[in-house]
C-alpha cells in the first residue's frame, strides 16, 4: 500500500458514517441485505437435508433436520461485513453454536484439527482456522429477522462468522470437515484471503 | 482454470489517468483509464475504486471492466446512483486529466474466454450489462472461426430506453451479425417498440436462450430479483446450475 494515499480531487464524505467505530476500513453502512452468490440458489429439501462434522480418519457426526432442532438454540444480534464493501449492523440471527456441535462431535470420536472446511450445497466451500469457529464466534444459523432463513440468504441453514468477512459464513451449509492444513476454498482459490479479518482489510490473497 | 497458490502477489494500489470519458446513456458513463503497469485481466472481472478524501475520509466501491482483455486502456462504465457517494463522484466531478486509485483485476468465477466455448447466453440487468460487454467484445476480438465456435444471445433488461448501455454498439454488433441481441423494458417503451416489455420471465428465456441441450453456458448479472429469477428460471428449464454464473448487485452507490 502507498504511504500517502492518493487524494481524489474534489471528494469529500457525502454523510459521515453513523457508527464509524463498528465500519471497518473501505466498508459502508448499508440497511438492505445484498444477495451475492456464484450460481443459482440450490433448494434443499429439509426432509433430505443433514449436518455432519466430520473428521480426515472417518469419524463423523450427524444431524437431520429434526435433530438439529432440538438443539440448544441461541439468538445472536451481530454486525455483518461483506468483501464487497457493505456492512449491515445488529443482523439478528437464531441457531446454534458451533462450540455445542463440536462438543458432541467430539464425543462420537471426531478429532479436531487446526483448521476446518466448511461444505455446501452446490460444491461451495470456504476454509477457517478452527479457532475462528470456537469459544462463542460461531453459528449455524436457520432463522434470520425472527422467521426462516430465506434461500437467496442460505437458508435452510448457514454457517454464521460475524468476525470475518461475510463469504466466509458459508450459504446453504452441510458440514464442517476438520483438515490439519488450511486448504483454500471455492473464493480463496480464486483469489480471496484466506482469513478475512475485515478489521485487517485481509480481502485478497497477499494481502496483509 | 489455475490460479497459482503460493506466495500470491498483492493486488496493489495504483493511480489510474482519466484520459477520457463517455456518455453511455442516462446516468451512465464510461472512464477511460491509463493505469500503470495494469497486470491485465479476463472478461467479466472487476476492480476495486479506492476515493480518499483531503480529511482521510475513504470510499471503497467495485467496478466491473467494460473493455476487453485484448485491449488498454482499461475501461469502467459507472452507473450514477443518486443517492450514491462515489457513482455521483466519477460520474460528475472526475474529468480528463484526473487520477483515480484502484487495484485489480479481481474475481475468476464470473469470467468467460474463448477457450471456455459456447454457446453463449447473456442475461444482463440494468448496469449489469458491462461485465457481459466485456465478454461480447473479447469474443468480437477473436479471429472469425473461433467466433463462429461461439454464437451469442444477449437478452438485456432495462426500466427505459434512455437507460440502455451501449445500445448502439450493441445494434451494430447484431446488424454485422456477430450476435443476437434483445431488449426488454419494464417501464414504457418508446413509439414503434418492437422488442419485448415486460421483466424476464421464463418464456422469454425459453424464446430468445438456447436451449439446455445445447450445452450453452449462462452469464447473468444485475439486481439481484432479476438474477435470482433468471438463474432459477433457467434451471427449471434443464440448464446444469454449474453452466450458470451469476453476478448480483446490491445496492453499491
Amino acid at each position: 500500500m502507498a504511504d500517502s494515499p492518493f487524494i481524489a480531487r474534489g471528494f469529500h464524505a457525502k454523510r459521515a458514517p453513523a457508527k464509524p467505530d463498528r465500519l471497518p476500513p473501505g466498508q459502508y453502512e448499508t440497511r438492505d441485505f445484498p444477495v451475492l452468490s456464484a450460481g443459482p440458489t440450490p433448494r434443499t429439501a429439509l426432509s433430505k437435508w443433514s449436518f455432519a462434522i466430520e473428521d480426515a480418519a472417518g469419524h463423523s457426526m450427524r444431524w437431520s433436520w429434526d435433530e438439529f432442532q432440538t438443539l440448544p438454540r441461541e439468538t445472536p444480534t451481530v454486525d455483518i461485513h461483506c468483501v464487497t464493501k457493505w456492512s449491515k449492523f445488529d443482523t439478528k440471527w437464531e441457531g446454534v453454536s458451533v462450540d455445542t456441535l463440536l462438543e458432541k462431535a467430539r464425543a462420537a470420536g471426531v478429532v479436531e484439527g487446526d483448521f476446518v472446511t466448511a461444505f455446501s450445497d452446490g460444491g461451495y466451500t470456504t476454509n477457517l482456522p478452527l479457532a475462528d469457529v470456537k469459544g462463542g464466534k460461531a453459528w449455524i444459523a436457520f432463522g434470520y429477522d425472527g422467521a426462516p432463513l430465506p434461500p437467496e440468504h442460505g437458508g435452510p441453514a448457514r454457517l454464521l462468522v460475524p468476525h470475518l468477512y461475510f463469504w466466509k459464513s458459508a450459504k446453504w451449509v452441510r458440514g464442517l470437515r476438520m483438515m490439519q492444513r488450511d486448504e483454500p476454498g471455492f473464493w480463496e482459490q480464486l483469489g480471496y484471503h484466506d482469513r478475512g479479518d475485515p478489521w485487517r482489510e485481509q480481502r485478497y490473497q497477499g494481502d496483509p | 482454470m489455475t490460479i497459482p497458490h503460493t506466495a500470491p502477489a498483492r493486488l496493489e494500489w495504483r493511480v489510474a489517468r482519466v484520459t477520457a470519458v463517455r456518455e453511455e446513456a442516462r446516468h451512465a458513463r464510461t472512464l477511460v483509464l491509463d493505469v500503470p503497469e495494469w497486470p491485465g485481466h479476463r472478461a467479466g472481472q472487476h476492480v476495486d475504486v479506492r476515493l480518499v478524501a483531503e480529511d482521510g475520509y475513504q470510499a471503497q466501491r467495485s467496478y466491473s471492466i467494460a473493455s476487453p482483455p485484448e485491449s488498454t486502456p482499461v475501461e469502467l462504465t459507472i452507473e450514477r446512483l443518486e443517492d450514491g457517494e462515489v457513482s455521483p463522484y466519477l460520474c460528475d466531478v472526475l474529468r480528463p486529466g484526473d487520477g483515480l486509485e484502484l487495484r485489480g483485476p479481481i474475481g475468476g468465477y464470473f469470467v468467460w474466454e474463448t477457450s471456455l466455448g459456447g454457446p453463449l447466453l447473456l442475461v444482463a440487468g440494468g448496469s449489469g450489462v458491462v461485465p457481459l460487454m466485456a465478454m461480447l467484445r473479447h469474443r468480437h476480438a477473436a479471429a472469425a472461426p473461433v467466433r463462429e465456435t461461439v454464437p451469442v444471445r444477449l437478452l438485456y433488461s432495462s426500466r427505459t430506453v434512455d437507460e440502455l448501455i451501449y445500445r448502439d454498439e450493441l445494434t451494430r454488433l447484431e446488424g454485422a451479425g456477430d450476435v443476437d441481441v434483445h431488449f426488454t423494458l419494464t417501464r414504457g417503451v418508446p413509439a414503434g417498440w418492437t422488442d419485448f416489455q415486460r421483466r424476464i420471465d421464463r418464456a422469454m428465456l425459453a424464446e430468445v436462450g438456447w436451449p439446455a441441450a445445447s450445452g450453452a453456458r449462462a452469464y447473468v448479472c444485475g439486481p439481484t430479483p432479476l438474477v435470482e429469477a433468471v438463474a432459477n428460471q433457467l434451471v427449471e428449464l434443464g440448464y446444469d446450475p454449474s453452466r450458470v454464473r451469476t453476478e448480483r448487485f446490491g445496492p453499491t452507490g
